[in-house]
């Protein structure tokens, strides 16, 4: 036998190897690929002025800018219950812990519409804190607070997720060091802490931000879709779609599709660039 | 008394990093589950299973949980070897390959629920092709089934990936050297050993399915008792202002989750103590 067709026992042979392979490029194309890019053809169908000019429609403007108000807000809310969290869970011993690690996890086993659901009934003005808040003038459903609370419940886990792991990972030595020679909790915080988490929060903050703009199940539930006002870019993209505004549709849903591309890419960076700072799972 | 709740430490921010964390806990999630409990409790076991026991909820339910089995079953092959392929083979694309696994995580529901139902609508890419040999599949309980596997597909191959990354070669070299083929290799050696992670991923892609929304109601078509999942129906019944019956499907669809789950736990750990901890 020649060198050239030797192969180690641990290796399958060439032909189940690329048999293998183009099953698995097949799939991702026909599965993932392609729906991504009928999204963009879809758009483009009428050309791309008539894709910018359904973009300019007042409803769809509204409709960015609640979304981007709701992100602005929710994010920054759970990267901060994040990084409470994952301190309170990393930096001290405590009896049940591991319940409340499942109790922080429990948004992800939960259906959208459910999340939404749970929000109505307990804010909904048939409700008792529900009927009071609106008698004070502040109603949550069919309102921002409404879609505010159900995309803070669908990303609940996001950030904190990340965080745990990594400073787990990293222990308590270094920030034992600087409280020892003096430093404060928020000195410890911000000059020990926070630089060796940046990576992690950075990502936790990623996958969070693209979910909350993306988020229909729940914000559908709670917002009441109403149009200028309440309808974010998911349930516009619906109301467009059903009304047999194809165009507007996808235009919008290329939106979200471009920003679904700029957080794989950045993503993508950070698991190439700083994989010893991100929880162990994302390192390959 | 035993331990104390909290252990003393020298870090500082005990209470304020609690007082954040259990604030918003309760607030943003315990709040509103206790909430749907609460009203499932006032509404009575016998109220909720006056609601669910009609056919229109027995058949969404049914819907919602066979389709999301074989959704999940589907990702569970697809999904091990898209992770073999990925970590074992190097190949032109390996990493775009990779970064896609991750596309129905990042793309908004509503945007895959649109897009796949102009692929697989009669007059798209796919369904013309289907229609040709008189397959119909947007509208029917074939597309609910795409869009399940849509949305469920990076989660066996992000759990699996991991764990073949940690497999010690000489294992499989050991196998080889006493005489076995690469296949029986792989069905006797290293599959056992992803069983567990594969196993995880597949209850987080069928629990996904079955609470899945946004991406199914576009292209199911939505017949009552044909293509109607259970989420919709609780969509259904908020509209027309029904909160006692959404809450009972919520809470059925909820049992049957945790009780899916608890199956899948014990699996787990029944196949852990079989080959091992690994």
């Amino acid at each position: 036998m020649s060198d050239a067709t030797f192969r180690p026992a641990t290796d399958e042979t060439p032909l189940a190897r690329r048999a293998l392979i183009a099953l698995a490029v097949t799939g991702l194309s026909v599965l993932v690929l392609a729906p991504l890019v009928a999204v963009f053809v879809e758009a483009l169908r009428d050309g791309i002025g008539a894709a910018l000019q359904s973009l300019s429609h007042k409803d769809a403007w509204a409709a960015i800018k609640l979304t981007v108000t709701i992100a602005a807000i929710s994010v920054p809310l759970n990267a901060a219950f994040g990084i409470a969290a994952a301190w309170f869970i990393t930096k001290f011993d405590f009896r049940g812990k591991a319940f409340l690690i499942t109790l922080i996890d429990l948004p992800f086993s939960v259906s959208p519409v459910v999340a939404g659901l749970c929000i109505v009934l307990t804010f909904g003005a048939n409700s008792a804190i529900g009927a009071w808040l609106v008698d004070q003038g502040y109603p949550i459903v069919f309102a921002m607070p409404g879609i505010v609370l159900a995309t803070m419940f669908v990303t609940f886990p996001f950030v904190a997720r990340e965080l745990i792991p990594v400073m787990i990972e990293q222990g308590r030595a270094e920030e034992e060091a600087a409280l020892t020679l003096g430093a404060g909790g928020w000195r410890v915080f911000w000059t020990v802490t926070l630089p060796n988490i940046r990576w992690a929060l950075l990502y936790g903050v990623l996958l969070c931000n693209a979910r909350a703009m993306g988020e229909f199940g729940a914000v559908a539930v709670v917002s009441g879709k109403i149009r200028g006002q309440t309808a974010t870019i998911p349930t516009t993209i619906e109301m467009l779609y059903q009304e047999y505004l194809s165009v507007a549709a996808f235009t919008l849903a290329a939106v979200l599709a471009l920003l679904a591309l700029v957080t794989l890419l950045l993503k993508t960076l950070l698991e190439l660039r700083h994989a010893d700072q991100l929880a162990a799972t994302h390192r390959h | 008394m035993g331990r104390p709740l909290v252990n003393r430490s020298p870090m500082p921010g005990l209470g304020l990093s609690m007082g954040i964390t259990l604030t918003m806990l309760s607030l943003v999630v315990l709040l509103p589950i206790g909430a749907l409990l609460l009203k499932g409790a006032n509404y009575g076991l016998v109220g909720i299973w006056e609601t669910v026991n009609r056919e229109r909820v027995w058949a969404a339910l049914f819907l919602s949980f066979r389709l999301s089995l074989i959704a999940a079953l589907f990702n569970l092959v697809f999904g091990v070897l898209l992770a073999w392929v990925l970590v074992r083979y190097r190949f032109p694309g390996r990493r775009l390959l990779d970064a896609a696994v991750d596309l129905p995580f990042a793309l908004p529901t509503a945007v895959a629920g649109i897009s796949l139902t102009a692929l697989y609508a009669p007059n798209g890419a796919f369904g013309a092709l289907a229609a040709e040999i008189g397959w119909k599949i947007a509208y029917t309980q074939w597309g609910i089934l795409i869009a399940l596997v849509f949305v469920g597909l990076p989660f066996v191959a992000r759990t699996v990936q991991p764990v073949i990354e940690e497999i010690d070669r000489e294992v499989e070299e050991a196998s080889a050297t006493l005489g076995a083929s690469r296949l029986h290799t792989l069905r006797h050696v290293v599959l056992p050993m992803l069983a567990p992670a594969a196993l995880t991923g597949f209850a987080l892609a069928l629990a996904r399915a079955v609470g899945e929304y946004g991406s199914v109601i576009f292209i199911a078509g939505n017949i009552p008792l044909v293509t109607e999942i259970a989420p919709l129906l609780i969509v259904i019944q908020l509209e027309e202002f029904n909160y006692d019956a959404a809450a009972a499907i919520g809470i059925a669809m909820l049992l049957i989750s945790f009780a899916m789950l608890l199956v899948i736990n014990l699996i787990q750990v029944w196949s852990r103590r079989r080959i091992g901890n690994v």
